[in-house]
């Protein structure tokens, strides 16, 4: 057979894997996304998955850049390998003119709508793995190992990085080396005996990656509160978060167990429901452990009430919000930054609430361990806004970093020494004059420092009062607190030259991934850019700074309404006009494609003013 | 608004083994209607705490929302106190509990707040077995509300403003036994004697202690026709065996009493002792307990006392194995792996 040479894509392409869930087909994916990696080649690796458990088809998506563009890339892939005969007839609609077909034709598959110019190799995998393997189990799960073989042939993998490779994920488990390296070899030798390998798609080594991993950002987020010393967790089983606690847990079991007594240095709590799960990590935050729970939308609405209290009682929690899109019965598997809104104001009364923002899993464990020192320096909630594409999705990032004299902020908590030296402690004192006052613990001094915790309804001094002034008063310091919160948190990050560009961006979380290819392909157009990523909610003097310096920003966001536009707006007391917004909101990964479109339509459509309205 | 009381101490005031009075128990000036039954109970848990010389401070005051739920401000003003959320008080306590194990938590909640909207909290607080006191003051009516019937009223109880209750009540107490606690008792806030007996041996029992106590509203659900009027309750209630607590101290000194009674040793040494009224009453048998109370109610009676009690359960910390120092005491050295440890994580992602 002869293979179509034409097309360099010599790192630079996207593979498609369609599988079917359920078959094991996830870690031999994973496998062949991470030789890429070892290969010094930046690659991303995304997966499309429905929420049925098993049975169901689910895609799995390499992109590989050596420019480092590494969002989602959007269109039809470079490479299909159609694994999954239900959807073989659908999946042919994902691959380019030109492009690469990989599949099983154990079975005769209708290639009728095969796109023009396809190179359709085909590779009997069934019957290789039939006649190789015994156990009805392991002819499955090796028939994701034979096509990775085949495609380190035809994509010129190296294939001692996948022998490592295989060394090392079984490391512990070594029965199961040998018998995967065969499974290897087996792809492997028959692409090279019948197709011309390599393809012009294909990999070469480079040396882009340095001290880079791959990882996606749950377990950033639980590596993250392992290091800022949680203790306590209380949870609900939910989509996109669940990996989170159980990374935690994991962790936990290897790195927090008592060496002396064997004891638990932790205690995790599957709650009955999200309302309980908040407030179990509230009741530990009320007496001085470090606490959080981690849910997504549906269990934010659950939680909302014990947002409040966290809010007007002053206690400190972290809520981790993997974001999905839409409701329970929507589409719960795919991404969306949707809930800006919901978890800004989350609650009755006039709440607001601290958020971050993470955008890669590098961030997810900073700014969780941040997350930790502002809950407890503030006293109050602090939400880190993840999303399922961050959360669940592997991505390439530098490495976790902690700095060994580091120490936990615990804010202001008096001991009982601290207690006697003042003449006469009032739990909601206002004394540093930044809204922050002293709190203290239960069991802390046998007759100073008790007060009784309860919502607004207290003076100064934790007593009972229903007068106006003290509610006044209250929400007076409250507010004071928010514009400490607005000093302390992580500064927006800002990339502009000495002159303001020709398209000014504003963006957050992970819609990060794609602002350097936006800003290439502006580049071709001859268009500067600049922007600002959003880091944190309240929003710190640099945010409305850079949004005034400019007659129009854009701001990208992966929802429908423009949540975090309106929340500038509203905010930072902003004209509608300095703001356009971007969206996307179809439960993908957003693409720089997408973006370009639509900053470019919404250039032509409305040119901006000069000397517009701010 | 609170009223702080007068500091004046009367100098005869008996001081327990820890040098306080009863006195240093209190709380601010009850601002519940003047007969409220939660008043009693607030008396009785200063009694209890005084006499068995618990260090107030290391007392947590848990609660939801409701008349009830505002009552711990009424006692142990030297202890810590949260006034939460309506229902969610169990999730709160756990989460205390949890940080902080050394603490004797004793929560107080109504029967609106446990019986209707944190129905689903006190069943899985119990099947986590947290170590606490969970004390409901049940007055048939929402009091904070202004006195719509609650959950735990009878099938046909009448509230003031003529309501009937159309639906089966909800028992606590069976409740409590089927889900596993292992104290589970009934009292009366108007019988102070038994009250404080049995609040102590709770307070001593290691594991889930559960009392529901009678508590009637004299605003809402006091009238002639109420099932939990002060008159109805009095001419109802019945006892299975009056409990006395014997603490560690007390127990070789005592003189033996004469008479039919039964021990039960508790965790800490202490003891409670029943003195049988009913002649098939036990304490050790939950179907039994069960039984009992529902005869009872066939009858048209009140059972009071100790139903059940299992001193030798593993607690939640027992069951997951938590280390000995209280988890919010733990600091650095303890739970940050340190930079060493992650670089051979990050190894693992590359
Ligand atoms: C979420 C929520 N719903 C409703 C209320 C209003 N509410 C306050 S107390 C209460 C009922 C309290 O009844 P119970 O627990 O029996 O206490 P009691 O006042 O009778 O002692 C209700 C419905 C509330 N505070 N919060
Ligand atoms: S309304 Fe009823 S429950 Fe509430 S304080 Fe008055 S008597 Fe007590
Ligand atoms: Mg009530």
């Amino acid at each position: 057979m002869t293979i179509n040479k034409k097309n360099e894509l010599t790192n630079d392409f996207v593979i498609r894997f369609a599988n079917t869930n359920g078959t094991g087909s996830a870690s031999a994916n994973h496998m062949f996304a991470k030789a890429i990696m070892r290969m010094g080649i930046p690659v991303s690796a995304k997966n499309i998955f429905p929420s049925n458990i098993q049975g169901s088809p689910t895609w799995y998506e390499v992109r590989v850049n050596e420019q480092g563009f590494l969002s989602s890339r959007g269109g039809p892939a470079d490479v299909l390998v159609a694994m999954n005969s239900q959807s073989f007839a659908r999946d042919l609609g994902d691959l380019k003119a030109g492009g690469t077909l990989l599949y099983d034709n154990s079975r005769q598959q209708d290639l009728t709508s095969i796109p023009e110019n396809t190179t359709a190799l085909g590779i009997p995998i069934a019957e290789i793995c039939l006649k190789e393997y015994h156990d009805p189990r392991l002819r499955q799960l090796f028939k994701n190992v034979i096509y990775v073989g085949a495609l380190a042939a035809l994509l010129d993998i190296e294939f001692e990085v996948l022998k490592i490779l295989v060394s090392d994920q079984f490391k512990g488990k070594e029965k199961l080396i040998t018998p995967n390296i065969f499974a290897l070899e087996l792809g492997y030798q028959y692409a090279h005996t019948h197709f011309d390998c390599p393809l012009a798609t294909r990999v070469e080594r480079r040396d882009l990656i340095k001290e880079q991993i791959l990882v996606d950002g749950n377990t950033g987020c639980a590596l993250g509160a392992v290091y800022a010393g949680v203790t306590v967790v209380g949870w609900y089983p939910i989509t996109p978060s669940t990996s989170v606690i159980e990374k935690f847990a994991s962790y936990c079991q290897r790195l927090r167990i008592d060496p002396a007594t064997g004891k638990k240095n932790y205690a995790i709590v599957q709650a009955e429901d999200e309302l309980a799960a908040i407030g179990i990590a509230i009741g530990a935050g009320w007496n001085g452990a470090r606490s959080f729970t981690a849910t997504s939308g549906p269990g934010v609405s659950l939680m909302s009430e014990f947002l409040g209290l966290s809010y007007f009682a002053e206690i400190p929690v972290v809520l981790m919000n993997i974001q999905r899109a839409g409701p329970s019965t929507g589409m719960p598997t795919r991404t969306q930054q949707s809930d800006i809104i919901a978890c800004a104001y989350a609650s009755h009364g006039d709440t607001k609430h601290v958020l971050l923002f993470p955008k890669c899993p590098t961030e997810c464990f900073e700014l969780t361990a941040i997350a930790f020192d502002l809950a407890d320096r503030l006293q109050t909630a602090v939400i880190l806004m993840s999303d399922l594409d961050l959360g669940m999705n592997d991505h390439l990032c530098e490495p976790f970093q902690w700095d060994d004299e580091r120490q936990y902020d615990l804010g202001k908590v008096l001991n009982e020494a601290e207690l006697d030296a003042i003449e006469q402690y009032g739990r909601y004192q206002d004394i540093d004059k930044d809204g922050i006052c002293p709190r203290t613990l239960a069991g802390t001094h046998p007759n100073k420092g008790a007060f009784f915790t309860r919502g607004t309804s207290r003076n100064r001094n934790a007593v009972y009062t229903e007068r106006s002034e003290d509610y006044v008063d209250n929400m007076q310091r409250l507010a004071r607190k928010y514009r400490t919160a607005a000093a302390l948190v992580p500064e927006a990050q800002i990339r502009q030259q000495h002159q303001v560009a020709d398209i000014s961006l504003i963006f957050f979380g992970t819609s990060a991934q794609v602002i350097d290819e936006v800003t290439a392909i502006f580049a071709e157009q001859n268009l500067t850019v600049d922007s600002m990523r959003i880091r944190a909610f309240p929003f710190g003097a640099e945010v409305p700074k850079f949004i005034e310096q400019r007659n129009n920003c854009f701001v990208i966001e992966q929802n429908r309404d423009g949540q975090m536009r309106s929340l500038l707006i509203n905010e930072l007391n902003l004209s509608p006009h300095s703001l356009t917004a971007i969206l996307n909101y179809d439960g993908l990964p957003l693409t720089a494609r997408s973006v370009v479109r639509m900053i470019s339509d919404a250039r032509t459509v409305a040119p901006i003013r000069q000397g517009g309205q701010r | 608004m609170s009223y702080a009381k007068s500091k004046f101490r009367h100098p005869n005031l008996e001081v327990n083994d820890i040098g306080l009075t009863y006195r240093d128990y209190e709380g601010v000036v009850s601002t519940l209607c003047a007969g409220c039954g939660h008043d009693s109970i607030s008396a009785s848990i200063i009694h209890a705490c005084a006499e068995l010389s618990i260090p107030p401070h290391k007392i947590a005051k848990m609660s939801g929302i409701g008349c009830s739920s505002k009552a711990p401000n009424y006692f142990l003003n030297r202890s810590h106190g949260f006034n939460s959320v309506h229902g969610r008080m169990p999730s709160v306590t756990t989460g205390a509990n949890l940080a902080n194990k050394d603490l004797c938590y004793l929560a107080m909640s109504g029967d609106g707040d446990t019986a209707s909207i944190g129905l689903g909290q006190f069943a899985h607080v119990i099947r986590r077995r947290l170590d606490m006191v969970y004390l409901v003051a049940n007055n048939g009516v929402y009091g904070l509300t202004k006195g719509q019937l609650a959950a735990t009223s009878d099938k046909g109880a009448k509230n003031k403003a003529g309501e009937i209750s159309p639906f089966n009540e909800i028992d606590l107490c069976v409740m409590a036994l089927q889900l596993g606690a292992s104290f589970v008792a009934r009292c009366f806030s108007g019988d102070r004697k038994q009250l404080v007996s049995i609040l102590k041996a709770a307070i001593c029992h290691q594991g889930f202690a559960f009392i529901d106590i009678i508590s009637p509203c004299v605003t809402f659900n006091n009238q002639a026709n109420s099932k939990r009027s002060y008159d109805y309750v009095q001419q109802h209630v019945s006892t299975g065996a009056v409990s006395d607590f014997v603490p560690v101290k007390d127990e070789i000194s005592c003189d033996l009493p004469s008479g039919n009674y039964h021990d039960i040793c508790l965790h800490d040494g202490s003891l409670i002792r029943l003195y049988k009224v009913a002649k098939d009453y036990r304490s050790d048998d939950k179907l039994h307990a069960v039984n009992m109370i529902e005869a009872h109610k066939a009858k048209q009676q009140i059972l009071t006392g100790l139903f059940y009690v299992n001193p030798a359960i593993d607690t939640y910390h027992e069951v997951n194995q938590t280390s000995d120092t209280p988890l919010n005491q733990l600091r650095e050295d303890a739970l940050c792996p340190g930079q060493r440890v992650l670089k051979s994580i990050n190894g693992s992602f590359r």
